[in-house]
């Protein structure tokens, strides 16, 4: 096994040709088929005491799942998987993997690690494209009822080990659709909407009620839950979208990265229309920020047609927040990079749409708090971009719409809830939380980890209370 | 799904009423709030006002101007069918509060279905309303009788004189600043060039002003910021800081100018529908 890992390199997963799918909104790996797996499954050293579950936020089983993989039974791989994770087909294309599993991988010391993330997405698309997706055991019911609020990934974790627990569960989603940031915010290219659809719908089979068009807070209180359900979990995600508050910034043709995500992959404005709902077609997009949300608006707005796109960072190519991976897809694409700039202003036409973005260039000063150095605006050094889209991909804060409604949870100085780590409890009786409302922006596995500790800790709850 | 129980055409081809169930929204509903509506898989979601709610029946009314694709669609829609979407009740409610004098409820086009619940607030809560409603013309006034029956005074007018006062809201609403100094609070909603008109009529006679906004909308949950205006200098969130705000302070400009963001889409929209349904 251990020449093996040597000599056998690290598969790449054949995806979509640049040029090509610069154009068009289908995915852009194809993902490993089973002799590809199988090669890459072998470079597994099966380790005793397994570096890379150390790395995984939920510890997957990986050298049990991978050699599941190497002896072909592709279907027992993924429910390996599915003991820790329950949304595999989505953490294989999304989750960070090169900072978290594939970077504390023991391969990774001298060559290249395991490409764990790629075989986990193997192995549940394998299973969900041959139907071989069975319902587990769900234990007799408690007659406990637990409301889940959002239908992110937290939420879609608790459900599924509530439901298996014996509990009624409900979700109640703000949106028309549920699955959270993983269907408005995630594009079909990263993530095609149609794996969300099937988990939702595995969730479904066992059992988990799902109320969309619910806004919590408006259409009903948490007061109003807890009258008749015995445990409430909040997975609200950190939904507020930030704008940068300068001149010209509410000119037609400037978008939060919500709304623009939004439009394009719940709204499905891309297929404009067809669907109902427009979104802006412009020629010269400007997307203000470097992260994930960043690279995932320009490259929507190249693919909906853009001349060009460009993101606009007031700091280094060093301090991007975004993935490698990402950075990469979006450079490959033709997006470019106007480093060390910072807007100033917005400029418009006589009609109000933005016609350019005035800028100021940056250079990097001392270190700040967050350890990377600050950047400092060169006097004098302004000059006009011009673009006619703009889109502001900034981050997020917590939506203070069921906080203003429950005055008896706790918040943190940033407006987020307060809740224990490990078992998501608030202030509040009954009232558990995890995810982005918890924590901030962060990722999906993170999400999901928060979902299982409130989950465990919801059923004590609910049977210690019995 | 929401299903239509009950339809009614105010003005043929322009203004139209539906009831709708959805008990779990009526329930809550508030002069002020509004819905988000989506007629189907593929339909934009857009804002209306909740004009009445029935609690017995758990169904609510909506009353809509045909202006473009959604609307139009909405107008073909019959009893028995359904919507599949109904989310609300959405956006602040509207401060209803006893003056110790007239409240002016000032209404224009499909604005006085927005304005008929706010104004049924204030006679509720012991005001004395007077009421100015308007239209283009004779057949396209609408809640006449209704808003007849939560209003101490009545006011209709039409811009070319086919029934009441011969001209525009703001007429009246001056005539009656002139002639009584003790107005509390004027309520204005209509388009927008009338909304501004209301305030700038208010604005001399310093009496506070209030105007619901009508904004292009996406979630409606102060997500997305497709809603914002500028108000006082500041940048709000129609749909969950409004829809109603003091008139003397929006940049109607503005919100102008954001309405129009997508007129080229929304024609093209529009008149594939009507090539559809020709
Ligand atoms: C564009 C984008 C790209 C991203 N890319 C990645 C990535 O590649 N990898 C990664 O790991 N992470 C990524 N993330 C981050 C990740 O998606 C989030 O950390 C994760 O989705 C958070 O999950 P959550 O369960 O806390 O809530 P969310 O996914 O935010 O879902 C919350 C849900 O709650 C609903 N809701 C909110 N308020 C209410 C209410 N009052 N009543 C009812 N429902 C309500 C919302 O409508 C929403 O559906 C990305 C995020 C974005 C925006
Ligand atoms: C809080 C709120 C409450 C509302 N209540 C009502 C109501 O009770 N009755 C009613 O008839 N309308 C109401 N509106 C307006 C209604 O939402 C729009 O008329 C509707 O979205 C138009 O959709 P459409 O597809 O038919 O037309 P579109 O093709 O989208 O638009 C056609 C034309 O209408 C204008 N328009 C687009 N969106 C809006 C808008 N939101 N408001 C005004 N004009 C718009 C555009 O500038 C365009 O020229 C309300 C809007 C808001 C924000
Ligand atoms: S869940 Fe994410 S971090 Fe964990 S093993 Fe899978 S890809 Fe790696
Ligand atoms: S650390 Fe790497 S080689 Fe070892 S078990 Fe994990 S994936 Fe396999
Ligand atoms: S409509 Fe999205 S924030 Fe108001």
């Amino acid at each position: 096994m251990a020449e093996k890992g040597k000599k056998i390199p690290r598969q790449a997963m054949p995806e979509q040709d640049p040029k090509v799918r610069a154009h068009n909104f289908d995915e852009v790996p194809y993902g490993y088929d089973e002799k590809l797996a199988q090669l890459e499954a072998q470079r597994c050293l099966q380790c005793k005491k397994p570096k890379c579950v150390e790395g995984c936020p939920v510890e997957v089983e990986i050298p049990q799942f991978i050699k599941f993989i190497v002896e072909g039974d592709f279907a027992a791989a993924a429910r390996q998987l599915k003991n820790k994770n329950s949304l595999p087909a989505v953490c294989g294309r999304v989750c960070p993997q090169e900072s978290q599993c594939e970077n504390t991988c023991i391969l990774g010391k001298k060559a290249e690690p395991v490409a764990i993330g790629r075989l986990e997405r193997f192995a549940a698309d394998y299973e969900r494209n041959n139907n071989l997706v069975t319902i587990p055991e769900i234990a007799s019911s408690t007659g406990k009822r637990v409301a889940v609020v959002g239908s992110g990934p937290a939420s879609l974790t608790l459900a599924g080990d509530l439901i298996k627990k014996g509990h009624e569960v409900i979700i109640y989603e703000a949106l028309h659709t549920p699955g959270g940031v993983l269907v408005y915010g995630i594009p079909e290219f990263r993530l095609p909407k149609a794996i969300v659809a099937a988990e939702v719908d595995y969730l479904q089979k066992m059992g988990v009620k799902i109320e969309t068009d619910v806004v919590v807070g408006k259409t009903t209180t948490i007061d109003e839950l807890l009258e008749d359900h015995d445990a409430v979990f909040l997975g609200v995600g950190a939904g507020l979208p930030l704008f940068l508050n300068l001149p010209g910034e509410n000119l037609c043709g400037i978008y939060s990265a919500n709304e623009y995500l939004t439009r394009s992959n719940l709204m499905k404005a891309y297929k404009f229309p067809e669907y109902d709902t427009p979104i802006a077609l412009g020629k010269n997009v400007a997307v203000i920020g470097a992260g994930n949300v960043a690279m995932d608006s320009a490259r929507t707005a190249l693919r909906l047609g853009a001349d060009t796109v460009k993101i606009v960072y007031r700091r280094s190519r060093a301090e991007m927040p975004a993935r490698a991976e990402e950075v990469h897809h979006a450079e490959e694409e033709g997006v470019q990079f106007e480093l060390l700039t910072n807007p100033v202003k917005f400029i418009g036409n006589e009609d109000g749409w933005v016609t350019g973005m005035e800028c100021i260039r940056m250079e990097l000063g001392e270190p700040d708090d967050s350890g990377r150095r600050r950047p400092i605006p060169i006097e004098g050094s302004n000059f006009t971009l011009e673009c006619d889209t703009v889109i502001v991909a900034l981050g997020t804060r917590a939506n203070p719409l069921i906080p203003s409604t429950t005055p008896d949870l706790k918040l943190n100085k940033r407006g987020y809830i307060e809740a224990d780590p490990e078992t998501g409890a608030t202030s509040k009786k009954g009232v558990y939380a995890g995810g982005d409302i918890v924590t901030g922006s962060a990722t999906v596995i993170l999400a999901m980890g928060a979902g299982r500790k409130a989950a465990n800790a919801i059923h004590e709850y609910l049977m210690g209370s019995a | 799904m929401y299903k239509i129980v009950d339809k009614k055409v105010m003005a043929e081809g322009t203004v139209c009423q539906l009831e709708v169930e959805a008990a779990r929204v009526a329930r809550k509903a508030k002069p002020g709030q509004f819905i988000v509506l989506r007629i189907d898989e593929k339909g934009e979601r857009i804002p209306l006002t909740m004009a009445k709610q029935d609690l017995e029946k758990g169904t609510l009314t909506i009353i809509f101007q045909v202006v473009g694709k959604t609307t139009a669609h909405l107008a073909t829609l019959e009893p028995g069918d359904a919507l599949i979407d109904v989310i609300g009740p959405l956006g602040m409610p509207t401060h209803i509060k006893k003056y110790d004098g007239p409240v002016i409820c000032v209404g224009g086009g499909t604005g006085v279905a927005v304005l008929y619940p706010i104004t049924r607030g204030y006679k509720e809560a012991g005001n004395e309303v007077i009421g100015i409603i308007g239209a283009r013309t004779k057949d396209l006034l609408i809640l006449e009788e209704e808003m007849k029956g939560v209003t101490d005074d009545l006011r209709i007018t039409t811009d070319d004189g086919s029934y009441g006062h011969h001209g525009f809201v703001t007429d009246v609403l001056k005539q009656i600043l002139e002639e009584r100094d003790d107005v509390k609070m004027v309520v204005g909603i209509g388009p927008v060039p009338m909304m501004r008109f209301v305030c700038k009529t208010t604005e001399p006679f310093n009496v506070p002003t209030t105007v619901s906004l009508n904004p292009i909308m996406v979630d409606a949950t102060g997500m997305c910021g497709a809603c914002r205006v500028t108000v006082g200098g500041k940048t709000r969130f129609v749909c969950v800081d409004g829809p109603e705000f003091d008139g003397h302070q929006v940049d109607f400009d503005e919100l102008t100018q954001r309405l129009r963001m997508y007129v080229e889409e929304e024609k093209k929209s529009y008149e594939l529908f009507k090539q559809k349904n020709a």
